[in-house]
């Protein structure tokens, strides 16, 4: 009884609108993931937009069509005008998402957002060992604040929605997860291997699982879902794993400009939340609409369509389904975000993939040696 | 006819938002980073769940809403168990 809900733009030729709107209300964060996804030069950013500015952002994409918006950050409670942006946005009919870290969150704040018509809260871990997860998170208060805070979003009323970055220093660790997860009454469980891309890029060798690794983690969730149904459990979990270990690219935001829309603390508008790496000058919600930022804007267009494809995409008649990949692994890999994305197993530069691969077998990069993402390991990725 | 099934109360489940969306010019309902577009019959079976009318309310509303589509009970039925299925919404 239900039709497609987005049919991608693409088929037609006509640009639809965005129908995901991600508000990244601010790079400042109190943890230090070595695999977090902001910018290695986030702390050179421009001001953070205003309240004021959030609230137009808001409403020209909710005037646009957009209905999933996501606050993310770094930590998005730092802003201390979270609950008005909340209360905005279900007032424009907005299905509003915040994902946090879970640190700064109070019961009362829990209260406060829910009352301000919040209607989904994601709390992200790092693992399910007190003494690991505070040593990937670099801060020795996360962890009981975590646990302490996905008890308050349940008993809010809310599903548990909890999500954890899975790397080669916690992939061991499936069963511990899971069985945290299951004494903490959780909902969903996101079990996510770490997507190398700003920080995680940088610190590839030390995060990337082997393929041994992955195999057994596979096998332990799996078992571990058979164990639950078998008590009754309705807790969903989801396993993520690195598309470094495919042969075919995932279909990165199910195409350049397509559904989602990323905003960014000092208001630049990207099509997904790594663009910013690439070499292309993204508009600014500062100086542009939303509206002539999503039809018209150079950087949205960039990438839109299929034109631009070089070989071996642009003769592949898998081109429709993957889109060529993702522009920023192309750019990271390859140094021209044009290539395919070389997971694919028909790119000419297939061989980075496979050298990571080689690499994960043998890496013996420690937890202790990982480049922390903190203001002062971001300002050696900038000038000063 | 009052059965066990048209007696039960249906709720959206929480997590789940239904509403009318101009720019898709249809009622959908939104859920965590999803949202699924209703067709019309989905759309105004939905529009009569509110947590406090039972089937047999809704297909009385219905039936009256759309006299022309005759009775309802058997496709407002086959619709909510649809929607158990897909977890949108329980039945007390
Ligand atoms: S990944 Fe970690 S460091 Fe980065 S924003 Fe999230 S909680 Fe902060
Ligand atoms: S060659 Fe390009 S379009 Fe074809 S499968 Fe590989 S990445 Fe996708």
């Amino acid at each position: 009884m239900t039709d497609n809900p987005n049919p991608t733009a693409k088929a037609s030729g006509r640009i639809g609108p965005p129908f995901w709107l991600l508000a990244e209300l601010t790079y400042r964060c109190p943890l230090q993931c070595p695999y977090c996804s902001n910018p290695l030069d986030f702390d050179n950013t421009r001001q953070e937009l205003t309240t004021d500015e959030w609230v137009r952002v808001l409403r020209q994409g909710r005037e646009m069509g957009a209905a999933q918006l996501g606050f993310s950050g770094g930590e998005p409670l730092v802003r201390q005008d979270l609950a008005e942006l909340i209360a905005e946005a279900r007032h424009l009919g907005y299905y509003s998402n915040l994902i946090t870290s879970g640190l700064g969150l109070t019961e009362a704040k829990v209260q406060s957002f829910q009352n301000a018509g919040l209607d989904h809260i994601q709390v992200s871990f790092q693992a399910s060992d007190p003494e690991l997860n505070n040593a990937v998170a670099g801060s020795r208060k996360a962890f009981e604040q975590k646990l302490a805070m996905a008890r308050a979003v349940k008993d809010a009323g809310y599903p548990m929605v909890l999500n954890f970055v899975i790397h080669r220093h916690n992939i061991h660790q499936m069963n511990d997860i899971i069985e945290l997860c299951d004494r903490l009454d959780a909902d969903y469980v996101e079990l996510a291997t770490c997507q190398y891309y700003g920080w995680a890029f940088k610190n590839r060798e030390g995060l990337m699982p082997s393929r041994e690794q992955l195999v057994k983690a596979e096998a332990e969730v799996n078992a571990c879902r058979e164990r639950l149904a078998a008590a009754g459990s309705l807790m969903k979990l989801i396993f993520v794993t690195p598309d470094y270990y495919e042969e075919r690219p995932k279909a990165c935001m199910n195409g350049w400009g397509s559904l989602f829309l990323t905003v960014a603390p000092d208001g630049t508008a990207l099509p997904c939340h790594s663009a910013r790496l690439l070499p292309i000058d993204f508009p600014n919600v500062r100086e542009s609409g939303l509206s002539s930022i999503w039809y018209d804007s150079a950087g949205f267009n960039y990438y839109r369509g299929d034109s631009w494809m070089p070989e071996p995409c642009r003769s592949c008649d898998e081109k429709g389904k993957d889109f060529g990949g993702c522009r920023c692994q192309a750019y990271l890999l390859t140094g021209n975000a044009d290539n395919a994305d070389p997971v694919c197993s028909k790119s000419p530069h297939h061989d980075r993939i496979l050298a990571a691969r080689r690499a994960a077998d043998h890496a013996t990069t420690g937890l202790e040696d990982l480049t922390y993402r903190n203001p002062e390991n971001s300002r050696l990725f900038f000038r000063g | 006819m009052e059965t066990a099934e048209t007696k039960g109360i249906p709720r959206l489940r929480v997590g789940f938002r239904f509403q009318w969306e101009p720019a898709q010019n249809a009622y959908v309902l939104l859920y965590p980073e999803g949202m699924v577009r209703l067709n019309e019959s989905a759309g105004a079976v939905l529009s009569e769940v509110d947590g406090e009318r039972s089937v047999a309310d809704i297909v009385q509303n219905l039936e009256r809403r759309f006299p022309e589509a005759g009775p309802l009970t058997v496709d407002v039925l086959d619709f909510l168990r649809d929607a158990r299925q897909q977890s949108w919404i329980d039945i007390r």
